[in-house]
């Protein structure tokens, strides 16, 4: 057993070190340093950056221009990710779909979509859930009927995050509504400029609007925006869930939040003293503290087991739930440091409104709306009830 | 023993429930958030009307003489409608300071104008530095001849947008920290030298940070003793959590109901989810916790109105409603799912409208850490 990374992977954090240290458009690291909010060009110009390093496709195989790293470099990545205030990459089109377009897409699918998926120049969403299916993700009702060489698409997605800035959405549309439920959907592509779709913003408790309902009204896409077989959607579906989960447990940038919140702790007068000298507030920090070491390791553990050929199983579940619990009370903490001043309300939406793509706080500005946006996390991704539900089942056999 | 309300108890508390069933929909309450001020005066005007702005001051006073249990009443009823009015912060917290500190002719010309409803009064009691520490205050009042003159800056001021007229603590003599040498002030808003910057908080109320600059406040103006004002705070502070306290009461009841209700209706795996056991083992430990938080209610409630403990039973309280919030208010959100996150759904607005209370007047945290110390 040894946790200490190899000379060569001390190397290879260097280079990924220096890179965000020299490549980070000024742009970016000004916005970031002062904690403003980053919009679509920014994220797109950093993306763009990375492809040209070779480093967007984090997850993909050199084959299609991908980085192929292992997952410890990919660990690695993640954390120097994280501990340089570099923003993720949005999602949707690089995580989400693509991975599915490669294992189950045609040619022609593969070389019309991924390298603009790569480069940013065109954006995702996912249109999976709907008003009456959430959980029970496989009781959708959104219908694709075959019309000669098109699917006439109708019905309604919801919580479709960033749809508003999105190109293209990936849908799971019902095909074949006479059989059980889940062997009749399908994997379809679809194009948000097509006439018939309406996009409308909803707004959340944070004053954000990260997630829109997509209406489909006789949406025509032509049946090549089909992925695989027809019918067999689920299963794509179910692929991308259990194929690469790297850094779903956020541990990365938990880390770094954990520290921003010592610095903040050690800035904000209590008294005489400052807060990171308050027991109570002490107290509560270390036990965050300890639970992410905890979930570190465990993150570890299943990154060494994966790295050795076992499939990533469902204890990618444990890494959801205690990730997304961690997340929700690092938000708790810095309401606690806030104090008042984290409960002034800061639109997120600007005067031109114009409109941030996620929600940040730097500081305590904003501590209760972000306290309130992370919320989400427990139940998006599957819900954390339902996780706990696939634990009981496909690991304790009950 | 008796923990039952008298027959004019239940009159009051129905006649507040009436007004927000039938005048306070979710959506008139929308509509209101959505206006200049962010309140109804038409509200308030009712609120007059109906007698409610005399509950707190005694008789002598021109008020009602209520204790408590009326303040208890009326906030729980409040908390199920999340009513935005400043009644909590003109009637309630402003007014507290007049009841317990004012002289006779202060009260005369203050106290008709709360409870008539002509005017809204505001208390301004925080600064930046000084989280939940009531003496801790740096914004000075200097003695010259007759006048006083007041600088500093003074955070988070509820109702302070609207208010014509503020109570200020500032320090009139000692080091920012010390439990001598505060002293309490009525302060007419438009008052030269003040400056206000407006926000809403996050629950959808309004209020203001202040800045004082060579504010000339006349003597008659000191309001108690000079440099004695820490027990007032903190007295008025102990009523201020449980009228506040009761408001949480009633809002995460039906933070919980409607999470129940929703289970019942909202079907996935084609059975209500309130079918499956982990959530019902989820709402049943909701429910415990508000029987709980009330309970707590009712002993500060009584050991207030006894004068009796009443600093660490109302610490007491604020712990126990502060884990109340953070279980029965994040639960109620994960069981509604996706629609919980939303602006459109009311339970959103509850559970911002508890978190912020979870914070006012000192948080879980800043209560354990003083029942402790009033403990040894
Ligand atoms: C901010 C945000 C962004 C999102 N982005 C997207 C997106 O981009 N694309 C997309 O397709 N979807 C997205 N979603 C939707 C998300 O995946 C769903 O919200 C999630 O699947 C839960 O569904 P629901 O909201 O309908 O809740 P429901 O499924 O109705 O669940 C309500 C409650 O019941 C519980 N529950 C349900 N079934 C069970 C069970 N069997 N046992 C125990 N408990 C159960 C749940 O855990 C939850 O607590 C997003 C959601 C949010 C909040």
């Amino acid at each position: 057993m040894d946790a200490k990374y190899s000379d060569e992977e001390l190397k290879f954090r260097d280079e990924i070190r220096q890179f965000f240290e020299q490549e980070l458009p000024e742009t970016l690291k000004s916005k970031i340093e002062k904690g403003e909010p980053l919009y679509k060009e920014d994220q797109v110009l950093w993306q763009k950056t990375l492809a040209k390093k070779g480093w967007a496709g984090i997850n993909w195989p050199v084959e299609y221009g991908g980085t192929g790293w292992t997952l410890m470099q990919k660990a690695i990545y993640f954390e120097e990710q994280a501990q340089h205030d570099v923003p993720g990459l949005i999602p949707f089109g690089l995580s989400m779909v693509a991975p599915v377009i490669m294992a189950f897409g045609n040619e022609e699918q593969k070389s019309r979509f991924l390298p603009d998926i790569l480069n940013s120049n065109v954006w995702w969403c996912q249109g999976y859930s709907e008003p009456g299916a959430g959980s029970d993700l496989a009781s959708l009702k959104t219908t694709a009927v075959r019309d000669g060489d098109h699917f006439i698409v109708n019905g309604q997605k919801t919580w479709t995050t960033l749809a508003q800035h999105a190109d293209w959405i990936f849908c799971l549309v019902r095909t074949d509504p006479h059989v059980k439920k889940q062997v009749g959907i399908s994997f379809l592509l679809i194009d948000m400029k097509s006439p018939g779709i309406d996009i409308r913003p909803i707004k959340m408790m944070d004053g954000s609007n990260e997630v829109n309902e997509v209406y489909f009204d006789n949406v025509k896409v032509p049946a090549k925006n089909l992925i695989g077989e027809e019918n067999k959607g689920w299963t794509y579906a179910k692929y991308l869930l259990t194929h690469e989960r790297s850094g779903i447990s956020a541990v990365a940038s938990s880390k770094r939040t954990l520290e921003k919140i010592k610095a903040l702790a050690v800035s904000t007068p209590a008294g005489d003293a400052t807060m990171m000298e308050d027991s109570a507030f002490r107290k509560k920090l270390a036990e965050v503290e300890i639970e992410l070491i905890a979930l570190e390791y465990t993150d570890l553990r299943i990154l060494s087991e994966v790295s050795t050929g076992k499939a990533p199983g469902p204890e990618s579940s444990v890494l959801k739930i205690k990730g997304t619990e961690i997340q929700q009370k690092l938000t708790e903490l810095r309401m606690d440091l806030a104090s008042y001043s984290g409960f002034i309300f800061h639109d997120p939406v600007g005067d031109n409104n114009e409109e941030a793509l996620y929600l940040r706080g730097q500081g305590i500005d904003l501590a209760a709306q972000v306290y309130f946006n992370v919320r989400k996390t427990t139940i998006y991704g599957g819900s954390n009830e339902i996780q706990k539900g696939i634990i009981a089942k496909a690991v304790l056999g009950l | 023993m008796d923990f039952s309300f008298s027959e004019e108890q239940t009159l009051l508390k129905e006649s507040v429930s009436d007004f927000v069933k039938s005048d306070y929909a979710f959506s008139d309450r929308a509509a209101v958030l959505e206006s200049e001020e962010g309140f109804s005066r038409k509200n308030l005007k009712t609120f007059a009307d109906l007698d409610w702005n005399s509950i707190p001051f005694s008789e002598e006073d021109g008020g009602f003489g209520g204790t408590a249990v009326e303040l208890m009443a009326v906030m729980e009823e409040f908390g199920k409608g999340l009513v935005v009015e400043p009644y909590f912060s003109s009637v309630i917290l402003a007014g507290s300071f007049l009841r317990k500190a004012a002289n006779s002719s202060q009260k005369e010309i203050h106290i008709p104008k709360i409870i008539d409803g002509s005017k809204i009064y505001a208390a301004a009691f925080s600064e930046l530095q000084s989280r939940y520490d009531l003496y801790d205050v740096k914004t000075s009042a200097t003695k010259e001849g007759a006048e006083y003159s007041l600088n500093g800056e003074k955070i988070f001021v509820l109702g302070g947008y609207a208010a014509d007229t503020l109570i200020v603590s500032a320090r009139t003599s000692g080091k920012p920290r010390d439990l001598e040498g505060v002293s309490l002030f009525i302060v007419a808003a438009d008052t030269a030298g003040i400056s206000k910057e407006n926000f809403s908080t996050v629950d959808g109320f309004k209020a203001a940070n202040l800045k004082f600059e060579n504010v000339k406040v006349s003597a008659g103006n000191l309001l108690g003793e000079e440099g004695k004002g820490l027990a007032i705070l903190e007295d008025v502070a102990a009523e201020a959590i449980i009228a506040l306290g009761a408001e949480a009461v009633g809002a995460l009841e039906i933070l919980y109901r409607k999470t129940v209700e929703y289970s019942k209706i909202r079907v996935q795996f084609n059975q209500p989810i309130g079918k499956f056991q982990s959530l019902q083992m989820i709402m049943s430990e909701m429910f415990i916790e508000h029987v709980q938080v009330k309970s707590m209610l009712y002993m500060a409630v009584m050991k207030f109105d006894a004068g009796e403990d009443v600093q660490k039973s109302i610490s007491a309280f604020k712990v126990q409603l502060g884990k109340a919030i953070k279980f029965i208010g994040q639960n109620a959100i994960q069981l509604h799912g996706g629609i919980g996150m939303t602006d459109e759904l009311d339970v959103s607005h509850y559970f911002k409208r508890v978190t912020m209370i979870g914070v006012m007047f000192g948080d879980e945290s800043y209560h354990l850490d003083r029942y402790v110390r009033l403990s040894c």
